[in-house]
């Protein structure tokens, strides 16, 4: 795969990455998300697909280890820690953190810096952006599964992510609700001119995706 | 590529600090029991090596008889509680009566041994509430029969009253076992082949289990070979069991008496690691046994006989555990009681006015020792279980075999050369010093309750507050310890109750200047005043029982509009 070493201002580059586990290579893989871009990865269960994302976000657990760069922007982040990359991660379960209300768990994500009032005022626009509004003081196990699945991309997206890593995010979804829910996060991301990496199973998330598809653990070994 | 590790320095630090906490005592205690036990031990005027400590010992009257006698208890009353264990999960697994089981097993677990004792006292004694009952029935039994009951020359008493301590131990930890060896797919199996639901759970389930609870077993078996608090109370005092002798020895006036002590403690040392080699022996023996009658294929053969000894044991336990909270409640509320009346005249709450000097003071040490003790092992607990989240290395299974030393090393083995060093030190005899040697027992208790919970939390929740921007700490603090927050005060209650719990470390460290409803309990049940004593002995198990309520019903209150947290 040719990639070019420049990346655009605020796209997500990666460069000759090599995750091993124990010694053993499971993947080698560069690539170049530009902004608004959305890259699927599909690949067989073990082959690493989430030790990417996890690595990317710099979350990879120990017993992984990884060679190579991650570029966000000018800005080499695969020497910072997690909480500093400012790439956002979407699970295939909400993960809404459950002893917070609906507002708390937004609130958790937003720059500490930002006013008590400011912080209100955007928790509610951005519920109600979602359809949501008034759900703030709510018990998010009191949510449907669409809702929940609606907050927790709120959630990552106040946050203000520079890149979006999505692991396999629709999958426990029910069918209709899965398109739904799959335009409203790729939209999003459009708009918001993010870089997009996805983790799936399902060829219907790259068709609706469209963008490259990469396979790893296959034909790339 | 290596990120920073979101590792302070205290994260760093915090093994080795446990390490010192745990192995540093333990090892420190030996050494100022071994020294003295061979004549060396400067600070009370032995300076050379000799043997005529072990000579004065072994001379001691009725030595042999002690060490019998320690052996036969610590054997006896664990397996009993072993087999206690293993009839009820076989005969009731699984069923409603089990459920019952369980709960009423539970709070018992938080009960001191030392109150156990008491209240078993208060109704085996020979003026104690069985012979009341019975006495209503034979006149010829209108004073107290003159038996020697309570302190037994055989131990029955005290093997008595460990069982009633111990098995509802073992229970626990075989119920927390459980799930790890998904028993419910192979009894299914062993049912559809034809055997009965009790011998499929011993053929099929028991020996997987029986590994499962390997440690505590032998955990159950050091304490047995090494008690003194329990045999204080209704232990056999001529001679008495070997860890009471030492206890004896160490309070004498005289120096000598201390170098006997010493080498008193290194013989109980050595007794454990023979009764522990003895166990195993049987283990493997009955491993043997066993297989043959795995392979016999027999299906029901027996279980008959188990499913009666099942329900003698479990109504016998039940009975006897009804009966000794019964005891120490009405004798704590008890206002004239003669033999052979089965209840008192009339309940008064005279004791708790006219008495609440000898137990105020204790209680409130009790309060802070354990509260102290029980908080600042929840802190190491989160710091090193944290410390493993961004760990390439699991420090788990060394520390899980390094957590066990203080729990199977006995006590009365290395808490006397602990005292002797405090004393060089002039540390002893302070409320801190106390605190600090609870720690040590406390601590093991409160990582075997945290580990668990904390390693079946969904990582990904802090992967995704921390990449929404959350800090290492932020996502500790405000995601993962208030998601676990029932899980963190159970921990803190189980090291609560362990601490209330304790004798020894209390009494030797704090000097006798450091009371607690403990030690203030052995030291008057030896008295005369049922009433005060029962009184302490409720005082002791409400301690914990108030720990076990505030961990059950805090995060129910904190909660109550949160449905997807966990509460239990």
């Amino acid at each position: 795969m040719n990639v070019s070493p420049r990346t655009e201002e605020s796209g997500l580059l990666i460069r000759d990455l090599r995750i091993a586990i124990g010694g053993k290579t499971l993947f080698n893989l560069s690539l170049s998300i530009r902004p608004g871009e959305i890259i699927t990865i599909m690949g067989p269960s073990g082959t690493g697909k989430s030790a990417l994302l996890a690595c990317v976000s710099g979350l990879l657990p120990p017993v992984f280890s990884a060679e190579g760069e991650v570029w966000l922007g000018s800005r080499r982040i695969d020497e910072l820690p997690a909480h500093l990359r400012k790439t956002g991660l979407l699970f295939q379960d909400d993960l809404l953190f459950p002893h917070l209300s609906v507002a708390g768990n937004l609130k958790f994500s937003i720059d500490e810096r930002m006013g008590r009032a400011e912080r209100n005022v955007t928790v509610e626009s951005a519920l109600a952006t979602a359809g949501l509004s008034g759900f703030g003081g709510r018990d998010p196990a009191t949510l449907s599964g669409g809702q929940r699945a609606r907050v927790s991309l709120l959630r990552v997206l106040l946050s203000e992510p520079r890149a979006l890593l999505l692991d396999e995010p629709f999958s426990k979804l029910d069918p209709e609700l899965r398109d739904q829910f799959r335009q409203y996060v790729f939209n999003e991301a459009r708009l918001r001119m993010l870089p997009v990496l996805m983790v799936t199973h399902d060829p219907a998330d790259h068709r609706a995706a469209g963008g490259q598809l990469i396979k790893i653990g296959t034909a790339n070994e | 590529m290596n990120p920073s590790k979101g590792e302070g320095l205290w994260l760093r630090l915090v093994p080795a600090v446990v390490f010192i906490i745990l192995v540093v005592p333990t090892a420190c205690g030996l050494l100022g029991v071994f020294l003295p036990a061979f004549g060396y031990f400067p600070a009370l005027g032995g300076s050379e090596f000799t043997l005529q400590h072990w000579r004065l010992l072994l001379e001691a009257p009725g030595l042999f008889r002690s060490v019998i006698l320690t052996i036969w208890i610590g054997l006896a009353s664990t397996v009993l509680s072993l087999a206690t264990v293993v009839l009820l999960f076989a005969q009731f697994h699984d069923t409603r009566v089990f459920w019952l089981v369980r709960r009423t097993l539970s709070p018992l677990l938080s009960i001191p041994h030392v109150a156990i004792a008491i209240g078993l006292a208060l109704v085996i004694a020979p003026s104690g509430l069985l012979f009341r009952f019975v006495a209503q029935f034979l006149p010829d039994l209108d004073v107290p029969p003159d038996l020697l009951i309570v302190h037994d020359r055989m131990g029955l008493s005290l093997i008595g009253a460990l069982v009633l301590k111990e098995a509802p131990f073992l229970f626990l930890m075989s119920l927390a076992a459980l799930p790890q060896i998904n028993p419910t797919q192979s009894l299914a199996t062993a049912r559809t082949i034809g055997y009965t639901p009790t011998i499929a759970w011993i053929k099929v389930v028991l020996p997987r289990l029986y590994r499962q609870i390997r440690l505590p077993v032998l955990a159950v078996l050091a304490y047995s070979l090494s008690v003194v608090d329990a045999a204080l109370i209704v232990g056999p005092t001529t001679p008495p069991p070997l860890g009471v002798a030492v206890f004896k020895w160490m309070s004498e006036p005289e120096l000598r008496d201390r170098f006997i002590a010493a080498a008193g403690a290194v013989l109980v040392l050595c007794i454990t690691l023979f009764g522990t080699t003895l166990w195993i022996g049987l283990e493997r023996l009955l491993i043997l046994l066993g297989r043959r009658w795995l392979e016999l294929g027999s299906r029901k053969q027996g279980a008959k006989a188990i499913s009666i000894a099942a329900y003698a044991v479990g109504i016998l336990l039940l009975t006897f555990i009804l009966l000794s909270a019964g005891a120490i409640l009405l004798w704590a509320f008890a206002g004239n009681w003669p033999y052979p009346n089965v209840a008192p005249d009339f309940l008064t709450a005279a004791t708790w006015n006219t008495n609440s000097r000898q137990f105020l003071w204790p209680l409130f040490n009790a309060l802070i020792i354990g509260g102290a003790a029980s908080l600042l092992a929840l802190a190491f607990t989160v710091s090193l279980l944290e410390r493993d989240v961004h760990r390439r290395t699991n420090t788990q299974d060394w520390m899980r075999n390094l957590l066990y030393v203080p729990l199977i090393v006995p006590q009365i083995a290395f808490l006397p050369g602990m005292q002797i060093l405090l004393i060089a030190l002039h540390l002893d005899s302070n409320i801190y010093s106390v605190i600090a040697a609870h720690l040590v027992f406390v601590l093991p208790y409160v990582y075997l309750s945290l580990s668990d919970p904390w390693a079946h939390f969904d990582d990904r929740y802090r992967q995704t507050a921390m990449a929404m921007g959350a800090t290492p700490r932020r996502a500790l603090f405000r995601v993962r310890l208030p998601m676990l927050l029932a899980a963190l005060l159970t921990a803190a209650a189980v090291g609560f109750a362990v601490s209330v719990g304790q004798y020894l470390p209390t009494l030797l460290v704090g000097a006798g200047r450091v009371p607690t409803v403990t030690t203030e309990a052995v030291a008057l049940a030896s008295g005369g005043d049922r009433r005060l004593v029962a009184v302490l002995a409720m005082l002791q198990s409400l301690l914990p029982l108030g720990a076990f309520l505030v961990a059950v019903f805090v995060p129910l209150i904190v909660f109550r509009n949160r449905r997807g947290v966990r509460t239990t």
